[in-house]
């Protein structure tokens, strides 16, 4: 069980740092890393503290800790891949849109060029 | 530049991706069959001579700017008629297997029924047409969990040799399936209450290509369009719009 938390808090150690070094790279937009730090300092936190672990295990009347643990961290995983699902498909109709409109305005433009040839 | 200057004005929109074996032959043809109507072949990104073959034949082109896929191809084609004001736009594929011989029924059709829709279907008389078994079951599937929906049957549902006048135009511009559009557009017109006919036509073997559906990938087209189907069915956006409204789903 230590060892499982010592692994968590080292694995949210890692996402912290490199999350923050995404964001000073501009690899990554402010916004969207707001969710990786929160994700990263909640796996921290619970891996430190046993007592709130505990108590949250108790709450959700699991068996024991180290599930308990697993199913809270892929619990906030599954909700930012689905968060990220809607991001994607919006971009992907905004970029769909822009596509169709560079494609009617480019053709309209060589239109204009050839009638003034 | 191709503009819709006439009450009764036809653009005939082509989608095509890597089509040079057959585009040239499919714009001769609709030139032959219908020499008033201006012809529009939407390049998706080729990486063929497409778009050479295609103004050589005679046809305007619009090139997209990177590959977007059918439903994404031919809604640009809506959207370039619905702002050059064409009353009437038929779509051809650019692979040979629509003969421009039915282009002026479909257009007779759509000009003389009032209805939005006009499909070429291979099924309404038998007239040769073959399709493969998997794609067959396939179409009766469709059939049958269409016809609920619809309220009426529909023959030939995966056709995409389909005519659509500007009440559709102006719901097709802003809503328009990306992937496998063609059922789709189907409920699409349905919750407007729009009305469709069929016309028979008939459909060659593709000249040149294959299709995209494999046999292993049918089962992911019927999967997708199902949840299309019924995603369109539940959309919010469509029971606040009354027919005839028109308005903006999504895109610009």
């Amino acid at each position: 069980m230590d060892r499982l938390l010592t692994v968590t808090t080292a694995i949210s150690i890692v996402l912290l740092v490199t999350v923050l070094f995404s964001v000073r790279r501009a690899h990554i937009r402010a916004e969207y890393s707001m969710t990786w730090l929160f994700l990263s300092a909640a796996m921290l936190v619970l891996s430190r503290s046993r007592g709130l672990l505990d108590y949250l295990r108790r709450a959700a009347g699991l068996p024991d800790t180290p599930l308990a643990l697993f199913l809270i961290i892929s619990a906030v995983f599954l909700i930012m891949f689905f968060r990220f699902s809607i991001i994607v498909s919006r971009l992907r109709d905004n970029n769909i849109a822009l596509a169709q409109r560079l494609a009617i305005l480019e053709y309209r433009l060589h239109s204009l060029d050839d009638h003034e040839k | 530049m191709i503009r819709g200057s006439h009450p009764n004005s036809l653009l005939v929109i082509i989608p095509a991706f890597n089509e040079e074996g057959a585009v040239g032959q499919v714009v001769e043809g609709i030139r032959r069959w219908v020499p008033d109507a201006a012809v529009l072949v939407i390049d998706d990104c080729s990486t063929d001579s497409t778009i050479a073959v295609a103004r050589a034949a005679g046809a305007d082109v619009l090139p997209l700017p990177h590959h977007l896929g059918l439903g994404g191809c031919v809604q640009a084609g809506y959207k370039l008629a619905w702002e050059t004001g064409f009353q009437y736009v038929i779509r051809v594929d650019g692979d040979g297997q629509h003969d421009p011989c039915d282009i002026p029924r479909i257009l007779e059709r759509l000009q003389n029924s009032g209805c939005e829709m006009v499909i070429g279907s291979r099924w309404i008389e038998s007239n040769g047409s073959r399709t493969g078994p998997v794609r067959s079951l396939g179409i009766r599937f469709f059939r049958a969990v269409l016809r609920p929906i619809l309220g009426k049957p529909v023959c030939d549902p995966t056709s995409g040799f389909v005519g659509v006048n500007r009440r559709a135009l102006e719901v097709f511009k802003s809503s328009f399936p990306l992937e496998y559009p063609e059922i789709e557009a189907l409920v699409v017109l349905q919750r407007r209450r729009f009305r469709f006919e069929e016309v028979p036509v008939k459909m060659h073997p593709r000249v040149t290509g294959r299709s995209s559906i494999t046999t292993l990938r049918s089962f992911y087209y019927i999967a997708h369009v199902l949840l299309g189907v019924f995603v369109n069915i539940l959309k919010y956006e469509h029971r606040r719009r009354l027919p005839g409204t028109g308005g903006s789903a999504k895109g610009d």
